[in-house]
């Protein structure tokens, strides 16, 4: 039993940052904008994070760091995007590469200083219980507010939304400042909670598994979860794999969470009405007011 | 026709000083695959660059280039031989082909690859004796293990890897003939997410003990944080587990840098070599052993005396592989070809070997 728990208490661990950084992702897709830099925001919330306790001590300014250089990664792919209105995939791709270069640039001080890990009862921390409210608020927001349905009527036709009157390119900023928060804290979490040090590159992709979550969860909050579950569970269910000495080859082995992932969330999505309903139709276009 | 003379010898004299101007410091160069502060593999190649800094400052200009993907080397590794290096040292197994290719093209700059096994007229090889480490580790485990079981986090099936987990067993089986070692399979030198996570299973599947051969200190933060004990790798990773480390095998690639590059300074050099130093040469070192009982202790400080003195071989004939076969002759080391080229496992692993 004890056994069993420790196992899980990993598989939670292993996949909260990949579901916090997915869930801001969607929010900013949904207001159709396409930022392919969620593994540069998650990076540099992971050294801005682990600075400020380093220095501080305290957890809670270490977490409010990484939010902070995870929003300003955003707010500079917003600011890109959507008022010079450039390529939002290239720019996406830049931020990506700036934030790995700036990570490993502003925490080369940082570098093999231990701190202590988040305090957690049991294994259970306070950002993991943290990631299912907030797993629920965006639900609740998208689906249950005024202002959600403004962000996703954004996202589905800016065209018609900015006739209503809607302020499109302000939901979109709005949204992608919380997307990099949410990444940002995903990248706190690795540096702070998970394994507490700064390493250069520490969140090795899990930014892009984070990315592909989204599409593949036909930007359904629920389905982000189970996606971020499901990959967490057969990563860690495949090094139990490895311990029993079953012999079955690692290489394999790695490439199950992704092809368990894929495949399940392929399958659920099989409804083609859900699925049109939910594609944010202007995801990656540039609004350009015309009156 | 006056102005174009002038101006032809002003750039001669000009071409002809900075090349006279660059004779004076000789350039040596370093491809590392991941980050200086990975405080692992790459980190100790740096220390080792930072003591020819400090030894022959004033006759070595040193560059380095860090995070080389492997599959992208070939690059990098031409714009430093374009740029001037006399010396390239390429500090990783990926490297080997790469190396090779530009090496043929560069026929009078001096290659040296590490760990790797293919030399040619520019290109020599460098290695380090880890696994004499990881026979004393093997040692330490057995002692200190409650449950007679080590976890090993690895990276790919190359023969250094598995010389290190068989060297490893071989030292715990010594003590304990019984011991056991739960292999993990990461398929990445650096992950600290994932390399963490492998540890936090083998913990739960019985192993107290972690022994690793990828490149971050995330396995030895996860013993500190669930009072296990685990070894550092590459380098002393005390600071991350102060209650978990027992030691570290620590790579100590500075004198190696510094005699190749005297010999280049000196005009002794010679390529083509492929140079296996260990723990007698003081290429391979231990960190301070703690975390464990004196007797341990002085049973580790013999180990290490006896590996670094020449009295014990780790690998010494008859070896039993798990396939029942044996390999070696009584009493006599296995030759340097065997080890180097090691795919296979020492009776008493539970693994199949990914091929």
């Amino acid at each position: 039993m004890e056994q069993f728990w420790a196992i899980a208490i990993t598989i939670i661990a292993a996949s909260t940052p990949l579901l916090i950084a997915a869930i801001g992702e969607l929010v900013v897709e949904r207001s159709g904008v396409l930022n392919l830099g969620v593994e540069g925001m998650m990076i540099v919330g992971a050294v801005a994070g682990f600075g400020a306790t380093y220095v501080t001590g305290s957890y809670a300014l270490g977490m409010l760091a990484s939010m902070a250089a995870g929003s300003a990664m955003s707010m500079l792919f917003g600011f890109l995007t959507l008022t010079l209105l450039a390529n939002q995939v290239a720019t996406g791709l830049a931020i990506t590469l700036l934030g790995i270069g700036l990570s490993s640039l502003l925490g080369q001080d940082l570098v093999g200083q231990p701190i202590a890990p988040l305090p957690n009862f049991h294994g259970i921390n306070i950002l993991i219980v943290f990631s299912f409210v907030l797993v629920g608020m965006v639900s609740w927001f998208l689906f249950r507010t005024r202002l959600g349905l403004k962000v996703r009527a954004v996202g589905d036709n800016h065209t018609s939304a900015h006739a209503m009157g809607f302020s499109v390119v302000g939901l979109r900023y709005a949204c992608v400042a919380f997307g990099g928060a949410c990444a940002g804290l995903a990248g706190g979490y690795l540096a702070i909670a998970d394994t507490p040090q700064w390493v250069e590159n520490m969140t090795a992709g899990r930014g892009w598994i984070a990315l592909a979550l989204v599409v593949f969860a036909t930007w359904l909050p629920k389905r982000v979860v189970l996606g971020a579950y499901i990959f967490g569970t057969i990563s860690i269910l495949s090094f139990v794999v490895q311990t029993m000495a079953l012999n079955l080859p690692s290489q394999l082995l790695s490439c199950t969470p992704y092809l368990v992932t894929i495949v399940a969330l392929v399958v659920i999505s099989r409804n083609k009405r859900v699925l049109r309903a939910n594609t944010p139709a202007c995801l990656g276009q540039a609004f350009v007011a015309d009156r | 026709m006056k102005k174009l003379l002038i101006s032809a010898a002003v750039a001669a004299l000009a071409l002809g000083g900075t090349s006279a101007h660059s004779a004076d410091k000789l350039k040596a160069c370093f491809v590392y695959l991941g980050a200086i502060g990975d405080m692992g593999w790459t980190y100790q190649h740096n220390v080792g660059v930072e003591q020819v800094k400090k030894e022959l400052g004033d006759k070595v200009e040193t560059v380095f280039v860090e995070n080389v993907p492997e599959a992208d080397a070939a690059g990098p590794i031409e714009r430093l031989a374009r740029d001037g290096c006399k010396i390239i040292f390429t500090t990783s197994f990926g490297f080997m082909e790469p190396t090779l290719q530009v090496a043929a093209k560069y026929p009078k700059v001096m290659f040296e690859h590490a760990t790797g096994f293919k030399a040619g007229p520019n290109v020599s090889t460098y290695n380090a004796k880890f696994y004499q480490a990881r026979y004393v580790e093997g040692v330490v485990a057995a002692k200190m293990s409650k449950t007679g079981t080590a976890g090993y986090i690895v990276s790919f099936p190359i023969p250094e890897v598995v010389m290190g987990i068989n060297s490893f067993m071989l030292g715990a089986q010594s003590v304990n003939p019984n011991f056991k070692v739960k292999i993990v399979w990461a398929n990445t030198w650096f992950d600290p997410g994932k390399e963490g996570d492998a540890a936090k299973v083998l913990f739960s599947q019985g192993a107290d003990i972690i022994a690793q051969h990828t490149d971050s200190a995330a396995a030895i933060t996860v013993a500190e944080q669930q009072g296990k004990l685990g070894f550092g790798q590459s380098s002393d990773q005390i600071k991350f587990g102060p209650h978990a480390q027992l030691t570290a095998a620590v790579d100590n690639w500075g004198p190696y840098y510094v005699r190749r590059i005297k010999e280049m300074l000196d005009g002794s050099y010679k390529s083509n070599v492929q140079v296996w130093d260990g723990m007698a040469e003081g290429t391979v070192a231990m960190a301070p052993f703690t975390n464990m009982p004196d007797d341990v202790k002085a049973l580790a400080q013999k180990t290490f005396d006896d590996i670094k003195s020449g009295k014990l071989e780790p690998f010494t004939g008859p070896l039993t592989k798990q396939d029942g076969t044996t390999i070696g002759d009584k009493g006599k080391a296995l030759a340097a070809g065997d080890i180097l080229g090691m795919n296979w496992y020492v009776k008493g692993i539970d693994d199949k070997l990914p091929q």
